[in-house]
């Protein structure tokens, strides 16, 4: 080949491969804004609350009873931090509305009824979605005690449950599973007292294999749904799953 | 926007990341979106690592891109002392030089560590082994930290490197074929 031969196919195959490079930055860019400026649904681009709800199901289908968190000794236990504080009136009649659905009509409960269950002591991780984590010290009742004991069709139980503050200013749902948990607890005592107001007395949910906003403080309500219930943060672009 | 929510890391009084930091690049209150985007991009991070791989291996590349010595390592060093203008002559080298052999190695290395220590901290009761592993919660997730600084590290040098090795070797990366001028 001449220089001037050569010269030409040079600027043939740079051009070409700047054009095929840039084509392949601009097809990553645009698929960048799309999934960052879709419609929205519950306050995310719907491609990402997509993957969020694919990756949470994949998650729910390989959790298992088995997979427990880690417990710790109890000098390993540490400060927790009252972050949210949504719900928690101070008044100080407290009854826990329990609807098991599927047209069965509810019953009120008291402390006592949910004391009256087998207690657990866990020692256990708790994990903020902010990214702090500390070791916290529960005892209650296990989520899956209590369900086999209110539910009158346990061999049916919904796929869902909905727990709320008494005025539903705070809510989360759960997926069945994670519900009964044998980690999942309904607490009511922290570190050897019962629950101060602000962790959520007189009852709170305390379930490790979820992020922190899931233990919902002061539950006044719980309701068993065949279909998947609202969540407080969930709505603000937030995991509805949020399982660890 | 993940870190905004808890700053948690630091040297001494300086932290990760300053407040400005966070305003400047329009990070700060936007936890949630953070996470849905990692939670989206992760996959894709996963998927291009492993075709990048299996592409390297399938067509024979990775020969030029593993250091298949003890001698690489040492040429590594006279590179760098070279790039940094301390010594003049460099070791002879192939396609890549020992420097960019032991680098293009190590950040597979690092990609696979952020896979694994993410999926130990994303999952820390599904995959308790995995978590107890990487050193418990908090070390996995230092150690997550740790290795993306690693990769902004990495790119401002590879970029400055780019930069001042000229258009000739941009050019060769883009299209694939380095040009050589010949005298006969």
């Amino acid at each position: 080949m001449t220089d001037g031969e050569i010269e030409h196919d040079l600027r043939r195959k740079t051009r070409r491969s700047f054009l095929v490079g840039g084509a392949g930055a601009l097809a990553g860019f645009a698929g960048y804004k799309w999934i960052t400026s879709a419609a929205s649904d519950n306050a995310l681009p719907w491609p990402q609350r997509r993957m969020l709800d694919f990756n949470g199901k994949l998650a729910h289908d390989y959790l298992s009873g088995s997979h427990l968190m880690p417990t710790y000794p109890s000098n390993r236990v540490g400060y927790l931090k009252p972050n949210g504080n949504i719900g928690l009136d101070t008044s100080e009649d407290w009854t826990l509305r329990l609807e098991p659905g599927d047209g069965v009509s509810g019953i009120d409960l008291a402390l006592a009824d949910i004391q009256a269950l087998p207690r657990v002591e866990m020692i256990t991780r708790f994990c903020c979605i902010e990214g702090w984590s500390v070791i916290a010290h529960w005892a209650g009742a296990r989520f899956s005690d209590f369900t086999r004991r209110y539910l009158p069709y346990v061999s049916r139980i919904p796929p869902y449950v909905y727990l709320a503050t008494s005025g539903e200013d705070y809510y989360v749902g759960l997926d069945r599973k994670s519900a009964l948990h044998p980690q999942t607890l309904l607490a009511y005592e922290q570190n050897g007292k019962p629950l101060t107001t602000e962790h959520g007395a007189p009852l709170r949910l305390v379930i490790p294999v979820k992020y922190g906003i899931k233990s919902i403080k002061k539950i006044g309500l719980i309701r068993y749904t065949a279909k998947r219930p609202g969540d407080y943060w969930a709505e603000e672009g937030y995991d509805w799953f949020a399982g660890l | 926007m993940i870190y905004w929510a808890y700053p948690v890391y630091g040297i001494g009084s300086i932290r990760f990341f300053p407040d400005w930091f966070y305003s400047a690049l329009r990070l700060d209150q936007r936890l949630a979106a953070g996470m849905a985007l990692h939670f989206f991009v992760m996959w894709f991070f996963v998927l291009n690592g492993i075709a990048y791989v299996a592409y390297t291996i399938f067509s024979g590349e990775w020969r030029f891109l593993v250091p298949r010595s003890p001698a690489a390592f040492r040429d590594a060093w006279q590179v760098l002392l070279h790039d940094l203008h301390i010594k003049k002559d460099l070791p002879p080298q192939e396609k890549y030089n020992a420097a960019q052999q032991v680098a293009y190695s190590a950040i597979i290395l690092m990609g696979i560590g952020s896979v694994v220590t993410g999926f130990a901290i994303y999952k820390p009761a599904q995959l308790a082994w995995l978590t107890a592993l990487c050193g418990g919660y908090s070390m996995a997730r230092l150690l997550h930290f740790v290795l993306t600084a690693g990769y902004v590290i990495f790119f401002g040098i590879h970029l400055l490197q780019v930069v001042l090795a000229g258009w000739n070797n941009f050019r060769s990366m883009v299209m694939g074929y380095e040009v050589v001028n010949q005298r006969d």
